[in-house]
């Protein structure tokens, strides 16, 4: 316990600024795990760049995370920090101008050498300059504490002393809030403790130092208490966007009763699904890591059509070199689930970061009228809900599904309410396994209410079909070339698709001006928060389903006189809600790779109720 | 419901009107195969055939079994999906040389080295048809097609030479009017466990006639040199021909009499002897082998990601879900 005074505050924002070797997103997340357990809510922001190892100490190699606790439910990681730790130079500059004036600032003097002020751009040192002096600075030397703490230890290098800063930073962090470094001890343990003991040691030795480095030096006056938020009640966790996704396909496997394929290439931010999945084998999950995003995407077909529950992964450059087999599941009827993990584009754009770019491809980007469901994830607890929905409606109505996340949910934790099981929905689908047109099996002849197709497995007797990328006849699937035949099976995949607007939630809004949907979720729903806090009659409806949209779409959206959609896009669901309903919706767009901020989508909705 | 031990070619037909051109080799490669698919004992739910895009990917709509036409090159990464997850089917890939070896190079060469199991057969015709007469990746240099009217300028793939490459563990040739030796490769490609690649030469009567009767139509054996394994590798009208090594590995023709005649080992673990062989050419060698260039044993993809599911269920038990999701640290707000 510290004998220092303690004061009391609801929510703070920590930023910690490294180099990519630095080990920040480590520090980040053990923080948020520290968090997690005293009962904070929390929310995360990884922001790393694409090279694993840019020039140590330049400006591109700079790695932040950010964390946001708090004693109330919150829902974004947070506009700006209250306090930043920048572990150099680099990290001050790149990151500075996000922390409001009178933030608090600590940085690892040692770090603030000529060199690699130099390499930040910086003439003269700001510690020295008086450039901070609007901030509270706390000048620490991290490294020369670290090191001397660690000289002891046998069998560490001065290097790996060295490396052990992010702990000390840790531990100085952990005291000033109050925070038991025991999660982060265990953990050490285990991840170092089996091989190389004596890095565990280093590191937890740091940990403890930084920790008494805050209590005795004269540098902070006061530690701060962040209580436990009321949360509903129930077993949490703190989860990312990925992880909860590959947790949602699992769990989606066992309630269809279908082994879990999954088909993927290596892509930036979804490789963790596949890294994740990999791990459960024991569930029955066979992965393929394939040639490349076409392979992954057609096995996953093939699995589907053999009675596996089919899906592939990517992000944007992945999902576009998809489209043709997406197209071949549109027509063959068959379901299949496509996780876009969106990022920057176009191209390789921006690769950790996130952008909801996708929207129209995922909408059209394909030949020809091929109509798909799109579900959007809102949150990253949310990604396993979403990622059942989507299998939900690929088994029941036999079509490809594009389920929508990006970087920012990929990457990003929030505390989980774990779900009861027996609330999830039971997700058997039902195979053919008799003819149904007397002695004959017609692939082709649809369900009555789902339009859905039956889905007849190789090795079930009497029912062998063929059945193809060629146009096929109703109810038979045999080729056909015939012009109403063509015209018909055109309308019918297109309103099986749009049915299926019957089987989805309709929106559920009181008074809407604010339309989303997908990961902007937090900063609309915080933003709306607060100016309904100052009285302002703005609401928020959030699409989950991008296609088909809920049934009631059109009519919440005339009932207002004005809509503002914020987009992390050039106005994307903008387009298609003023071409579908010709409402005079207004956007708010930013694609600077980083999510919407919660103030300004307040100020644009604000504009909006005063222009009236 | 059939059972495979009493079925006929007849029920192999499906009631679809076969639409090649008259005169094209797919129909004798059809016939062979309807007749030979009872042989396999195999009943018809469990066989499937996946096909891509071209003249040859009609095949399956020809089948009375299981079937699929799928996207122009994918049918190797299709097919790795099915027999991946069902290691109980049957399963067979038909594709052609632009089909297997232009736009789907890529997915041919990772199926064949992870050995998943299934048949791919390659009707090679050496153009492309569907689209009605350009060179494929299989014509020769120089071929003058609508595309090429001064001439193609590529390299031709030579599609045993890729799969020996790719290190396929079976690799085999046969000639569509060649009913008996391609069901004999047939027959072997079906008993092999993994990947099994056979190149059909086919001959299209309308884009690229003739291509292959030097071997087609070669009754008296002159041109066809049949491999047979554990035997002298000779051929001609009345076996006078024969191939051997060269020191450097290189193969050469020479009389049968001669010393040092190669013997055929199909089962050689180095794929270098059968690409040797794959490099004996009509026009370099005045002879082409048929029959089987390789056929090794190896693991196969499907049975060792079947065999580390079973081995971490025996290791961790059978996944629970409730006790994956509460995995991790956790906390009780109450």
């Amino acid at each position: 316990m510290s004998s220092k005074p303690v004061e009391q505050l609801s929510q703070v924002i920590v930023r910690f600024a490294g180099d990519s070797g630095d080990g920040m997103q480590l520090t980040g997340s053990q923080f948020t795990s520290e968090a997690a357990l005293l009962g904070n809510d929390i929310s995360t922001l990884p922001d790393f760049p694409a090279e694993i190892r840019a020039p140590a100490g330049s400006l591109p190699g700079v790695s932040g995370f950010q964390l946001h606790f708090a004693d109330h439910d919150i829902l974004t990681p947070g506009d700006a920090p209250n306090v930043l730790v920048a572990m150099n130079p680099a990290a001050l500059k790149t990151n500075l101008a996000d922390l409001p004036n009178g933030g608090t600032l600590i940085v690892d003097a040692d770090a603030f050498t000529e060199r690699n002020l130099q390499k930040a751009g910086y003439a003269q040192s700001p510690l020295e300059d008086g450039s901070l002096d609007e901030y509270q600075v706390h000048a620490v030397p991290l490294t020369s504490l670290t090191v001397g703490a660690l000289k002891e230890i046998e069998g560490v290098t001065p290097r790996e002393a060295e490396r052990s800063k992010n702990m000390f930073a840790l531990g100085l962090m952990s005291w000033l809030y109050g925070r038991s470094i025991k999660p982060t001890i265990e953990f050490l343990e285990a991840k170092f403790g089996p091989k190389r003991p004596e890095i565990a040691a280093a590191n937890i030795k740091a940990l403890r130092a930084g920790y008494a480095f805050g209590e005795t030096t004269e540098s902070f006056a006061v530690t701060y208490e962040v209580k436990p938020a009321k949360l509903a009640p129930g077993t949490y966790r703190n989860i990312t966007g990925n992880q909860a996704l590959s947790l949602g396909l699992v769990a989606a496997s066992r309630l269809s009763g279908l082994p879990l394929f999954l088909g993927a290439y290596p892509i930036t931010p979804a490789s963790s699904i596949l890294e994740e999945l990999a791990g459960y084998k024991h569930f029955g999950v066979r992965t393929f890591q394939a040639e490349d995003e076409i392979a992954a995407a057609g096995a996953a077909v093939g699995a589907a059509f053999g009675g596996a529950l089919g899906v592939t992964t990517s992000a944007g450059p992945g999902v576009v070199l998809k489209a043709e087999t997406v197209g071949l599941a549109i027509t063959l009827e068959l379901p299949l689930v496509i996780c876009d993990i969106q990022r920057a584009g176009p191209s390789t754009g921006m690769p950790t970061k996130p952008e909801q770019g996708d929207l129209l491809m995922v909408l059209y980007g394909r030949n020809s009228e091929s109509p798909v469901p799109v579900v959007a994830a809102r949150s990253p607890s949310d990604c396993f809900h979403a990622a059942i929905e989507a299998v939900r409606i690929a088994l029941k109505y036999r079509t490809p599904v594009y389920l929508l996340s990006d970087a920012y949910l990929a990457n990003g934790s929030e505390p989980w309410l774990l779900p009861e099981l027996e609330t999830l929905p039971d997700l058997t689908p039902s195979f053919a396994t008799e003819p149904n047109a007397g002695d004959e099996f017609l692939p082709y002849l649809r369900d009555e209410q789902t339009l859905a197709r039956p889905w007849a497995l190789p090795g079930t007797p009497g029912l062998e079909h063929r059945i193809g990328g060629l146009e096929k006849a109703d109810r038979t699937g045999n080729i056909s070339y015939d012009p109403e035949n063509h015209d018909l099976m055109t309308r019918l995949r297109a309103q099986k698709v749009a049915g299926i607007a019957g089987d989805i939630p309709e929106l559920e809004v009181d008074d809407v001006l604010v339309v989303g949907w997908g990961g902007t979720y937090g900063a609309i729903t915080a933003a709306v928060q607060s100016c309904r806090r100052r009285g302002l009659a703005v609401a928020h409806a959030h699409l989950r389903y991008l296609n088909p949209l809920p049934r009631n779409t059109g009519d919440v959206l005339r009932r207002y006189e004005k809509v503002l959609i914020p987009e992390m896009n050039l106005g994307q669901l903008l387009q298609l809600v003023r071409s579908q309903f010709l409402v005079d919706a207004i956007g708010y767009n930013r694609v600077r790779g980083f999510p919407l901020r919660a103030a300004e989508v307040a100020e644009a909705a604000e504009a909006l109720v005063d222009a009236e | 419901m059939t059972t495979g031990g009493n079925l006929t070619a007849k029920d192999f037909r499906t009631d679809q009107e076969v639409r090649w051109c008259p005169g094209c080799g797919d129909y004798a490669i059809l016939a062979a195969m309807q007749s030979f698919m009872p042989e396999l004992g195999i009943e018809r739910e469990n066989t499937v055939f996946i096909s891509g895009i071209g003249c040859a990917a009609r095949f399956p709509y020809y089948m009375n079994t299981y079937g699929m036409h799928s996207i122009h090159g994918r049918a190797p990464a299709i097919a790795t999906g099915l027999a991946t997850t069902r290691p109980d089917l049957s399963v067979w890939v038909v594709t052609g040389d632009g089909d297997a070896l232009s736009i789907g190079g890529n997915h041919l060469i990772h199926a064949l080295r992870r050995n998943v199991n299934f048949k791919i057969l390659l009707f090679n015709n050496r153009i492309y048809g569907l689209t009605k007469g350009q060179y494929s990746p299989t014509s020769e240099i120089g071929k003058v097609t609508k595309s090429t009217p001064m001439g193609s300028l590529d390299w031709p793939f030579n599609p045993i030479s890729l799969a020996v490459g790719a290190e396929a563990t079976f690799v085999a040739r046969a000639i569509d009017t060649d009913k008996k030796g391609m069901t004999e490769v047939l027959r072997a490609a079906a008993e092999h466990r993994g990947s099994a690649f056979v190149e059909i030469f086919q001959n299209c009567p309308i884009f690229n006639d003739d291509a292959f009767d030097y071997v087609r139509d070669d009754k008296e054996g002159v041109n066809r040199i049949a491999l047979r394994h554990g035997e002298p590798i000779t051929w001609g009208k009345d076996g006078e021909k024969a191939l051997r090594q060269r020191p450097d590995g290189t193969i050469e023709a020479c009389n049968a009499g001669e010393d040092g005649v190669l013997v055929h080992d199909q089962t050689h673990a180095e794929p270098a002897l059968a690409f040797a062989l794959s490099r004996v050419t009509q026009a370099t060698h005045g002879g082409t082998p048929v029959g089987i260039f390789r056929n090794v044993e190896r693991p196969v993809y499907d049975d060792l990601m079947a065999e580390q599911l079973q081995a971490a269920e025996a290791k961790r038990g059978k996944g629970d879900l409730a006790e994956l999701l509460h995995s991790g640290e956790t906390w009780v707000v109450s």
